[in-house]
């Protein structure tokens, strides 16, 4: 099993997990007269891509291999001293919570905006429910522990993703892919733009998917360094590594190196996802 | 789920918990009027939920709240991206989140009503969802809508047929919508009301009441689900205002 299978349920668009709600900003794009057509929306989803969508699929791929080294057990105890000094509740170090907070912390420290973080935790939160009755396993469980409120969206989309078999790198490219899909619906149903003519553009979007895909993990890479990585990039986040507890990378993940996960700003999504909660009239959550 | 796994979030789990009621039905036959009139009626005996699910604004949840029928702490909005059908039968994970928001805020609840967006005749409450469900037609839409059908009307728990007071002016046969439902609905009660005439709705309230009482024996008292409170507490979606 190669978590192919896995990742095309992940990633369809179909996965009942409330995504459908949400426009990524484009609803408020649309208002403003930014988004108006195919031409535009290429330009946006670009963007989007570039910005949003590296950023969240470092995220998914280090939640990937988070749960897969934490899947319970003694990995978060021994981790947790690097991370959070405090004497935690017994219950909370056994399963690596703190790890699940600080990673939580990073999607919350690269979105700036609250309205696009308050979207990120109800998507994560909805995406969550649905895994855990998909796919149920104890990183899953530790994570709803670790953030009541809900995890950002591509926390809960990474460790979703080791919960049903996929790699980092799978996690990734879904969370690169969603970045570009959920919006793209929503300017064929905002704008009436032909459907076909959309989803060219995400075709000619899949090489730049699967760069941003590979970026993401080189960053996870220079992150958390893999013990078993023949060209700098490879095997370690890749395809090559599978789920399971991998105890042996404790040792990576306690000294990780979080800022090198990228951090690349988007103000005008920002703008954009602030703009929207404004609307009196919106379709979508956001 | 397996043993390991404290699955806090199946919604098909029914033991101690309120009576879940889709109510859909087209644009302007009145779901929203229904709401509050059962509001009015049951409220005084049942603890109430509302989740509304606008098709932009929060229009119709503003409306309840206005209507003064129910704490407006208690009515949550759910915004569906332009497909209200999706929101409740195909994706409910968005529903599912408002629903046991307020059982968290406020349970034990006896019956939470989760209104659908205007919709055609196609549309249906997920099982995850709703445990009863009620479409609402009215007369003006014409008296031949029971005939044509459609899941909504064929599958309901209870077919509404509201505004009977239109009936005259706009040329609706009461009797043949009766007999065409009856006929597609395989025996399962249709209502006649005028929401406008009786603000309680009371032969609809009457029909949730038995429904509330035959879930309670059931499925048990509801009890408040505090285990899940502790794993998905406060930071829920605000009540939309």
């Amino acid at each position: 099993m190669n978590g192919d299978a896995a990742l095309l349920l992940l990633a369809d668009s179909r996965l009942p997990a409330g995504g459908h709600a949400h426009s990524g900003g484009v609803e408020e794009a649309v208002r403003r007269g930014t988004v108006t057509g195919a031409g535009d929306l290429a330009r946006f989803l670009r963007g989007r891509l570039a910005t949003a969508g590296l950023v969240t699929a470092a995220l998914a791929a280090a939640a990937c291999e988070l749960a897969a080294v934490d899947s319970g057990g003694s990995a978060g105890r021994e981790l947790r001293a690097a991370c959070d000094p405090g004497p935690p509740p017994a219950d909370d170090a056994a399963d690596g919570v703190p790890l699940w907070r600080r990673l939580d912390a990073e999607a919350d420290a690269r979105t700036a905006s609250p309205a696009q973080r308050g979207a990120a935790r109800t998507q994560g939160r909805l995406l969550l429910r649905t895994a855990r009755r998909m796919w149920p396993s104890a990183a899953l469980d530790a994570l709803a522990r670790a953030v009541p409120e809900g995890p950002h969206h591509p926390v809960a989309l990474g460790a979703a993703a080791a919960s049903a078999g996929c790699a980092p790198r799978q996690a990734a490219l879904a969370a690169a892919y969603t970045s570009v899909t959920g919006p793209a619906t929503a300017a064929v149903r905002l704008l009436g733009l032909d459907p076909v003519t959309v989803h060219r553009l995400l075709a000619d979007l899949a090489p730049a998917l699967e760069d941003t895909a590979h970026v993401a993990c080189a960053s996870l890479d220079d992150a958390v360094p893999a013990d078993d990585e023949p060209d700098g990039c490879g095997a370690g986040h890749h395809q090559g590594r599978q789920p399971g507890r991998h105890p042996e990378r404790q040792a990576a993940w306690q000294a990780a190196r979080w800022h090198a996960l990228p951090g690349h700003s988007a103000p005008a999504l920002d703008l954009l996802a602030e703009g929207h909660l404004t609307n009196p009239m919106k379709l979508f959550v956001s | 789920m397996g043993a390991h796994h404290d699955d806090l979030h199946d919604a098909a789990e029914p033991h101690g918990r309120a009576l879940r009621l889709g109510i859909g039905g087209p644009v302007g036959s009145g779901k929203t009027a229904l709401v509050a009139a059962l509001c009015r009626s049951l409220g005084p005996s049942l603890r109430l939920g509302v989740v509304t699910n606008d098709i932009y604004t929060t229009e119709d949840a503003d409306f309840l709240r206005r209507a003064g029928v129910v704490d407006p702490e208690r009515i949550l909005a759910v915004q569906t991206g332009c497909c209200p059908h999706t929101a409740i039968r195909d994706d409910i994970a968005a529903n599912l989140d408002a629903v046991e928001t307020l059982e968290e805020r406020f349970g034990p609840l006896d019956l939470v009503i989760v209104e659908s967006g205007g919709d055609n005749l196609t549309a249906t409450f997920s099982r995850g969802l709703a445990d009863r469900q009620i479409f609402v037609l009215d007369v003006s839409g014409g008296d031949k809508v029971p005939r044509k059908g459609g899941p909504g009307v064929t599958s309901a728990d209870l077919l509404v047929v509201n505004k009977t007071d239109l009936a005259p002016m706009v040329g609706a046969d009461l009797t043949v919508m009766s007999r065409d439902a009856a006929a597609v609905r395989d025996g399962k009660p249709v209502l006649f009301t005028s929401i406008r005439e009786d603000r309680g709705a009371h032969s609809v309230a009457e029909w949730v009441t038995h429904m509330v009482d035959a879930w309670r024996r059931e499925h048990g008292e509801p009890h408040h689900h505090a285990v899940q409170s502790a794993v998905q507490s406060a930071a829920r979606q605000a009540p939309a205002s």
